[in-house]
């Protein structure tokens, strides 16, 4: 199978398949990267310091997160994974929303119930996401059928790793898109490693996106490191869905350069020369590289970007650490649409207890 | 008009697919072969293959799309072709369905309605039999409907889809066609958490729900050809759940049987008793006792031993009544 590839690891790139952005849209996509990495550089401190309960990097796919998103319209639905902090930014949600999410305080639009990085924000069509990997896959395939049924040209578009491709409902998922034809675009982040094991233990298929003409659609790969390659593939994925012409299945090959999770160590399970290997492929280094090839940026310029956003980041992150937690209270709210008795009578009883206790 | 259980449904999926156009029917066989209990019989002829719609044989596929749609805006109602095939969506209703709308703060909540033919006596064996009502009354999220009627089943499926919240509906497949009531013809609904008294009595409260509740009524009759008088309470909704009705009940009898299908250990009516422990053990005049399933996965041949009869439920009451 072909991997898409615009602009080599050295920046070198292939004119004929670059596609149309103009100069500022492709400096606010290398911002957008740059943000995204140093969302991820304050995440593992912030954990390892007790300010947050969790954290989930997503260090060497940020070509993935931004060049996936900007091909998306704001009424298209996103279902992003943990590991997708960019699709989040991109789509418009503010660091300082995504920050209140990763603290789960008092702002936070989920009431801090879910763990930092499962995302949640309705003004951006960006859906709730539970833990267990691939379930997701279906409700973006239900948003699809139904915007289809309501005629609306909108397309659900749904981020997974590789390791959720194993799930069941990742095969009901592309089954179901196929059997109805649904304006849905699955964009699966190969980062080589679900927690611990690498893909060739994960599959014996001989690659994520051959796993679609199975289910009767089109499926196929591209550079996950490159930005251009995945902001064309995915377009012309979301086109065609929009267009009425079905599913795909994008596989884009990446690394995931830190670890799962805070609570694994990835030298465990893999070797520094394969770590090493990848840094050379570096996203970020890469689209550097393209813009300054192309005369849009110089490294002076590059080095205060960095330093800026590097600020920016500092700056939400400590403002949002002031903001109180939720209150108790908020514990026992949205289980049902009305409360029903016996919740009420456990809340009111332990509200009466903490009154009195205190 | 005078209607069972399967047509009750039948006639409510018709009155509410008419009443609202983003009502949609998704499952196994539901659409020409009109589901294996013909419960969706003619509803494709009349509303179309758009919104009666026939899926793979895949349970997490059709719960976790019908959850993507209701959260676009559609009010899918799900055909679970027998309860005891409801297990590859399990995720789909514990990990999603039962917590988009707790875990996004309350701005992704899902409206999806799951039928399900539960209970045995059909001769279904292992698969085609079980009673596992508690599975979901033991998920925060979720609402439990377990009618035993057709006015029941029908005011409740009515007050299900016209709501906001993720409904388990468990239809009394042993009754479908047996249990025939006269229906009035004007559109009522039935709120969810309000129990029925079926019969009233003074000596012991029986407390059931599902399909049950008819072998309980043969049981009382029996009971009261031996001069014990039984209360017994339908219970019509396990979550939430009337127990106002059964601690009333109980304050006139201070004798309580709980008679379900399911399994003992861990069932429903576990849940009951420390109810009514906790809310008016003063009352009580003799151990609360139930008469369940036994604690075996639901066997073929010896179905009629397995579950609770008239005669098993009548020595239940005859022990509380002795006590």
């Amino acid at each position: 199978m072909e991997i898409l590839q615009i602009i080599k690891a050295d920046g070198d790139f292939d004119p004929k398949l670059e596609p149309e952005i103009s100069e500022q849209d492709l400096l606010k996509m290398h911002k957008q990267m740059l943000t995204v990495r140093k969302f991820n550089e304050r995440g593992m401190p912030l954990q390892r310091q007790g300010r947050i309960g969790f954290f989930m990097e997503s260090t060497g796919q940020e070509a993935c997160q931004v060049g996936s998103a900007n091909a998306l319209t704001p009424k298209d639905w996103a279902f992003p994974s943990y590991r997708d902090p960019g699709i989040c930014l991109v789509r418009g949600v503010p660091l300082s929303t995504l920050w209140d999410q990763m603290m789960g305080n008092s702002v936070d639009e989920s009431k801090g119930r879910s763990l930092p990085t499962h995302w949640s924000f309705k003004k951006w069509n960006i859906v709730t996401l539970s833990s267990p990997i691939g379930s997701k896959l279906l409700h973006a395939v239900g948003v699809a059928y139904a915007a289809k049924h309501k005629r609306d040209k909108v397309v659900a578009f749904a981020s997974l790793g590789e390791g959720a491709t194993s799930q069941g409902e990742f095969h009901a998922a592309m089954n179901f898109a196929g059997v109805y034809r649904t304006p849905v675009v699955f964009f699966c982040e190969n980062n080589q490693y679900a927690i611990s094991l690498p893909v060739r233990r994960q599959t014996a298929s001989a690659s994520i996106a051959v796993k679609a003409e199975a289910y009767g659609f089109e499926g196929f790969q591209i550079d996950g490191n490159d930005i251009l390659a995945v902001y064309k593939a995915t377009k012309s994925a979301v086109e065609k869905a929009r267009a009425g012409d079905g599913p795909t299945l994008i596989e884009a090959i990446t690394y995931r350069m830190g670890g799962h999770s805070t609570s694994d160590d990835p030298s465990v399970y893999r070797s520094s020369e394969e770590v090493e290997h990848w840094k050379k492929r570096d996203p970020i280094l890469r689209f550097t590289a393209y813009l300054k090839n192309k005369g849009m940026l110089t490294d002076q310029e590059n080095k205060r970007l960095q330093e800026e956003t590097e600020q920016e980041v500092s700056s939400v992150v400590k403002q949002r650490l002031t903001v109180p937690p939720p209150a108790k209270s908020s514990l026992f709210t949205d289980v049902y649409s009305e409360m029903p008795w016996h919740l009420q009578e456990e809340a009111d009883e332990f509200m009466r207890d903490e009154d009195n206790a205190s | 008009m005078l209607l069972n259980i399967v047509q009750g449904v039948n006639e409510t999926l018709r009155g509410e697919m008419k009443r609202n156009a983003d009502v949609v029917l998704l499952g196994e066989d539901i659409g020409k072969n009109g589901g294996v209990f013909r419960a969706t019989a003619g509803l494709l002829d009349e509303f179309g293959s758009e919104r009666v719609i026939d899926t793979p044989v895949a349970e997490d596929g059709i719960i976790g799309m019908a959850i993507g749609m209701s959260l676009y805006g559609l009010e899918p109602v799900v055909e679970i072709q027998f309860l005891d095939f409801i297990y590859p969506g399990f995720n789909q209703i514990v990990s999603e369905l039962a917590k988009v709308r707790y875990r996004s703060g309350g701005h992704y909540p899902a409206h999806v309605v799951i039928r399900a033919p539960a209970g045995g006596g059909i001769k279904g064996g292992l698969y085609h039999s079980q009673s596992t009502e508690a599975y979901f009354t033991h998920t925060p999220g979720l609402l439990v409907a377990t009618p035993s009627t057709p006015y029941d089943t029908m005011g409740l499926l009515r007050t299900a889809i016209r709501g906001s919240d993720p409904v388990i509906f468990l239809e009394p497949k042993r009754v479908y066609r047996t249990v025939k009531e006269e229906i009035p013809e004007d559109d009522y609904a039935i709120p969810f958490g309000e129990a029925k008294v079926m019969q009233e009595g003074d000596d012991v409260t029986l407390v059931s729900w599902g399909a049950m509740v008819h072998t309980c009524k043969a049981a009382a009759d029996l009971a009261a050809k031996e001069n014990i008088s039984v209360e017994l309470i339908d219970m019509r909704t396990l979550m939430p759940f009337d127990i106002e009705t059964v601690l009333t009940s109980v304050r006139k009898t201070g004798r309580v049987v709980i008679a379900h299908e399911a399994t003992k250990i861990s069932g429903f009516g576990g849940e009951i008793a420390a109810q009514i422990s906790e809310r008016a053990i003063d009352s009580l005049e003799a151990p609360i006792i139930r008469s369940a399933g036994f604690d075996t996965p639901f066997p073929y041949a010896l179905e009629g031993t397995y579950m609770p009869s008239p005669e098993r439920v009548l020595r239940s009451i005859r022990k509380s009544a002795g006590y």
